[in-house]
């Protein structure tokens, strides 16, 4: 078990900067998810901590040291590979044995025929495979041992992966993707296995996904990337309740979070589609912002319908997508608003919006996630709440 | 889809049915593959008859009156000198070009295969005497290896050492062609070594490194090697069988000698059929020659094949 | 578990690392340049001596530049005692015309053997496989002997008869053609195209890298075939560049090293050049062969 801590890291790939001073620290133990869309340079990252890439700038420490110099497999790292990476011509106990074989038998043992001749080849085979039989029943594949990979299945492949990963007990454990491969019900089984092995294990995980759902539910921090950089790192819940950016608060949640242009009234308050919010920022007027409000937040209701301090908005509903245990409305926004928002409802919606009089969109100012011209979010000390918005906004069912 | 096909061709308007395509499309396979039938009957199938016919007789060309000798021919081979020096010259050919050329072109080719700038520089050069006139090439290595004339010996000599007669002497001459052979076959080997190297994913070389393969040693016993199987059979089945089939060398650099030291099978097949017109008995060395190249070809793919792919 | 102070070794240091990196980069290249001088040495030799004097060829003492340019008489002496031009001229005629046979028989051939049910299908897919075991050397004496009795011996026909039927051909268009969409077929059908329109028209367009590769495959063996064109013919005017290589070398036994050298690059020359023009083309054609 081990921290790490990645001070400054940078990498170019000739003049295509893909990292920038990436700064972070995991802890011992820790479950540390980096999401991001592809091309963000999460794999890069991931690889440089590993040791196969090398960084052009900054330092990564492993439990303290510096590992800079450190070829990869003596960094006490084990990778999980999107593709799995298992050796095509060994069994499944020859994958899974393959680090300690490396580890503890010297070259001339290793050799195919010459190595048999060694006697102290047979002892130590004979721990590893004592190893290799623990690590397997854990992962429930024991009785594939025999098998090559291209005679199992993508889920029996991966923790077959796992198991090559786990039996040599590293430091940390590096995941690049390693669930993209398998098709959805796998996926989220897999999803609880492995939370439950990091769990069990204690060991650090650092592991890599473009699935937000991924990195939401199994992880204790998640650092979102793009373009090269950290944009925020925090536990799920902060990412979800308190975007840094608005392409935090896009990538994170589904559906996608609702995005309004605004900008600070003559008084100081957030002027939405020409009303005034109860919310006081610290910008001139005429600052250009953007709201977000998540689809969760907004609660659609028969036209006319109002609510002591929660804000209006009226729209025609365009469509509706029936999810069973809820409903995803699409709805086009009449004036004076503009342009087009998704909220949810749970249950059936009914006849809601079917006659011509529309709907009416509430949501409460608290829910509201004020960001500024540059996309950052403005902190919510200079939010100013009126009295009574503060409360959860209440659904009809 | 062949149900309700309207007819294309010439045939007269009657219901459509599915015996119409089906019909079409026999004859018109049988007309396509009819030329190339015709072909192989005629270059392959009916020689292969006559040779075996020939190979029991003791025809020779413009002979008047043929015996039947049913195997005698072949008795005489077994135990012909002339024929067995041929068979064991050839042999010792290829034991040295085998290993020679299939080692030399996977080491060139491992060594090429993470070169970025330098690669294509030498691939080239590897490469050009696979794509040069043998014959011609042949001429210049005779010219190379001369005695008295030849830069090699003329090196030897200033270093101090005697001149070797390369292609006179009737221990030499095996190797030397050996090597020439080499010289000739290692670009194509490394060229198909290249490719099958290209098909290992680089993802196994990293999963390797992270689990302790230190050495460039390590890597290749480990994972380079054993993917390499397929790519290396077909090419030792190539060159053992190419290297079996020597002959313009031969032909034109030492005529079989010094003393028959370097007379190969193909060449003692030539003399036989086109300069002293033996047709039976080159018949019957011809089909020994045939036989072992498909018991190249067979064995080593069913052996092999089953132990390399995974 | 074990911490990262558990290694027996100190870690690389970025001065030995880089070290480690020049010495492997230098033992890589010295093979590498080692191989490639043994590789060069005919063809370096072969251009320097066919510009040397015969006075220098033969002197004891020798020495890769010439002092004396001789060029002209060696080129000269060469072309003129032999037609080397014509060697060539009979080499290109001879590889083109087996090559445009060899692609019209096979095209058919492996189309039908891929895409087409007909009786004897299977039985005729066998004898392809069963051919490409059996080398040119072997029906090469009843072949002869029919030649002969035709009268057809030294002419082109002798040359290249026995290669019109390439069942490599058949057998790599097959590969080719058996991948290729049967809707598109179908479609081309429906449109009232006939088989053999939809061969030419359609499926070989796409197969066009395969048949590209074939034909540097089959040029290449063709023009520096010998075994065959030596025995059909013993007429200089229709020799092969092999063949007439031969024939000069035995008019030069042991004299005229400058002529021979000199010929020996004009017939390897065609080859070598097209080689660095159509690299792409010619190694694919190699790596060909390998994917069965």
């Amino acid at each position: 078990m081990a921290s790490v801590t990645l001070e400054s890291v940078s990498k170019s790939f000739g003049n295509v900067r893909v990292l920038s001073d990436i700064d972070f620290h995991v802890a011992d133990g820790e479950f540390l998810t980096l999401v991001g869309a592809s091309g963000c340079g999460k794999s890069t990252l991931i690889r440089i901590i590993a040791g196969l890439e090398p960084q052009s700038a900054g330092s990564v420490r492993i439990d303290g040291r510096p590992v800079d110099h450190l070829r990869a497999h003596e960094r006490h790292v084990a990778m999980v590979f999107q593709s799995y990476a298992l050796y095509p011509h060994m069994r499944v106990f020859g994958n899974i044995a393959l680090p300690l074989v490396m580890t503890r038998l010297n070259l001339f043992e290793r050799l195919p025929l010459l190595g048999l001749l060694s006697p102290r080849r047979r002892r130590v085979m004979a721990g590893i495979a004592s190893e290799v039989d623990a690590v397997a029943r854990q992962l429930q594949i024991d009785a594939l041992l025999d098998r090559r990979p291209s005679q199992l299945s993508g889920g029996q492949r991966q923790r077959v992966a796992l198991g090559r990963a786990m039996v040599r007990q590293p430091a940390v454990f590096l995941m690049d993707e390693p669930l993209s491969n398998l098709d959805a019900k796998l996926r989220v089984h897999m999803r609880t296995e492995l939370a439950e092995l990091h769990a069990r294990l204690g060991t650090t995980f650092i592991y890599v996904t473009h699935d937000q759902v991924e990195a939401m539910t199994m992880s204790d921090r998640v650092a979102m990337m793009d373009g090269g950089s950290i944009l925020q790192l925090g536990a799920p819940s902060e990412l979800y309740a308190r975007p840094a950016s608005v392409r935090v608060a896009q990538f994170i949640g589904t559906p996608a979070i609702n995005l309004f242009p605004a900008r600070t009234g003559p008084s100081g308050a957030v002027e939405l589609f020409g009303a005034e919010l109860p919310i006081r920022i610290a910008r001139a007027p005429g600052h250009a912002l953007t709201i977000g409000i998540r689809p969760q937040a907004i609660m659609a209701a028969p036209a006319g319908t109002s609510r002591p301090g929660c804000q209006v908005l009226h729209g025609r509903l365009r469509r509706s997508e029936n999810l069973g245990a809820e409903h995803i409305l699409h709805v086009d926004l009449a004036p004076p608003a503009s342009g087009s928002l998704v909220c949810t409802t749970a249950g059936d919606p009914g006849t809601l919006g079917a006659d011509s009089r529309g709907v009416a969109l509430l949501f409460a100012p608290a829910s509201c996630h004020v960001f500024d011209e540059q996309g950052e979010r403005i902190d919510d000390a200079k939010k100013m709440e009126a009295a009574g918005a503060g409360e959860p906004l209440m659904r009809t069912s | 889809m062949t149900s309700a096909v309207a007819s294309p061709i010439d045939v007269p308007l009657a219901p459509v049915r599915r015996n119409r395509q089906r019909m079409i499309e026999r004859l018109a396979g049988c007309g396509f593959a009819f030329p190339a039938f015709l072909l192989l009957l005629l270059t392959n199938l009916v020689p292969l008859a006559v040779l075996l016919y020939l190979s029991f007789t003791d025809y020779e060309l413009g002979a008047l009156k043929t015996n039947f000798l049913g195997l005698a021919n072949f008795q005489k081979a077994f135990v012909d000198p002339v024929f067995r020096r041929s068979l064991y010259n050839t042999f010792v050919y290829v034991a040295i070009v085998l290993p020679g050329a299939v080692g030399l072109g996977l080491l060139i080719a491992v060594l090429l295969h993470r070169r970025k700038r330098t690669r294509s520089f030498y691939e080239i050069v590897y490469f050009l005497p696979v794509t040069s006139t043998l014959i011609a090439m042949a001429t210049v290595w005779q010219y190379i290896l001369h005695p008295r004339l030849g830069p090699v010996n003329g090196v030897l000599r200033a270093l101090g050492f005697d001149a070797i007669p390369f292609l006179s002497e009737p221990a030499y001459v095996l190797p030397t062609l050996a090597a020439i052979g080499i010289w000739q076959l290692v670009g194509f080997n490394m060229v198909l070594f290249l490719a099958g190297l290209s098909a290992i994913p680089r993802e196994l070389y990293e999963a390797a490194e992270i689990d302790g393969c230190r050495s460039g040693i390590d890597r290749f016993l480990t994972i380079t090697w054993p993917l390499l199987g397929p790519t290396t059979m077909f090419v030792i089945v190539t060159t053992s069988i190419t290297a079996f089939k020597v002959f313009d060398t031969v032909a034109v650099m030492t005529r079989g000698g010094p003393m028959g030291s370097s007379e190969v099978l193909l060449y003692d097949i030539y003399l036989e059929g086109y300069q002293y017109f033996h047709m039976g008995y080159a018949a019957a060395l011809t089909l020994v020659f045939l036989a072992f190249v498909l018991l190249f070809s067979i064995l080593q793919t069913f052996v092999l094949e089953r132990r390399v792919h995974y | 578990m074990p911490r990262l102070d558990g290694s027996a070794t100190a870690p690389l240091t970025p001065l030995s690392a880089t070290a480690r990196r020049i010495v492997t980069l230098f033992v890589v290249h010295a093979i590498l340049i080692t191989g490639a001088v043994f590789i060069l040495l005919p063809f370096v030799w072969m251009l320097v001596t066919s510009i040397k004097s015969p006075a220098e060829i033969f002197a004891v003492d020798f020495s890769l530049w010439p002092k004396h340019f001789s060029a002209v008489q060696n080129y000269g002496f060469a072309l003129g005692k032999f037609p080397l031009l014509r060697f060539a001229l009979n080499g290109a005629v001879v590889c083109a015309g087996i090559l445009v046979v060899q692609v019209l028989v096979a095209v058919p051939c492996a189309y039908a053997l891929a895409k087409l049910r007909f009786p004897g299908r299977g039985t005729l897919l066998a004898l392809v496989l069963l051919g490409l075991c059996i080398p040119i050397q072997v029906p090469a004496l009843p072949l002869y002997m029919g030649l002969a009795r035709l009268g057809l011996l030294n002419t082109y026909f002798a040359i290249m008869m026995p290669f019109f039927l390439s069942v490599f051909a058949i057998f790599l268009f097959r590969q080719f053609f058996k991948s290729y969409p049967d809707e598109i077929i179908q479609a081309a059908r429906l449109d009232g195209m006939s088989e053999f329109e939809i061969v030419w028209r359609i499926v070989v367009p796409s197969a066009w890298p395969a048949i590209a590769a074939f034909s540097v495959f089959s040029l290449v063996a063709h023009w520096n075939d010998l075994y065959w064109p030596l025995i059909v013919i013993s007429d200089t005017k229709l020799a092969t560049p092999p063949l007439g290589m031969m024939f000069f070398a035995d008019a030069e036994t042991g004299s005229n090293y400058g002529a021979l050298t000199a010929a020996a690059t004009v017939l390897t020359a065609p080859l070598v050049i097209a080689f660095l023009i159509a690299r792409r083309r010619f190694i694919e054609g190699i790596t060909m062969t390998g994917i069965k």
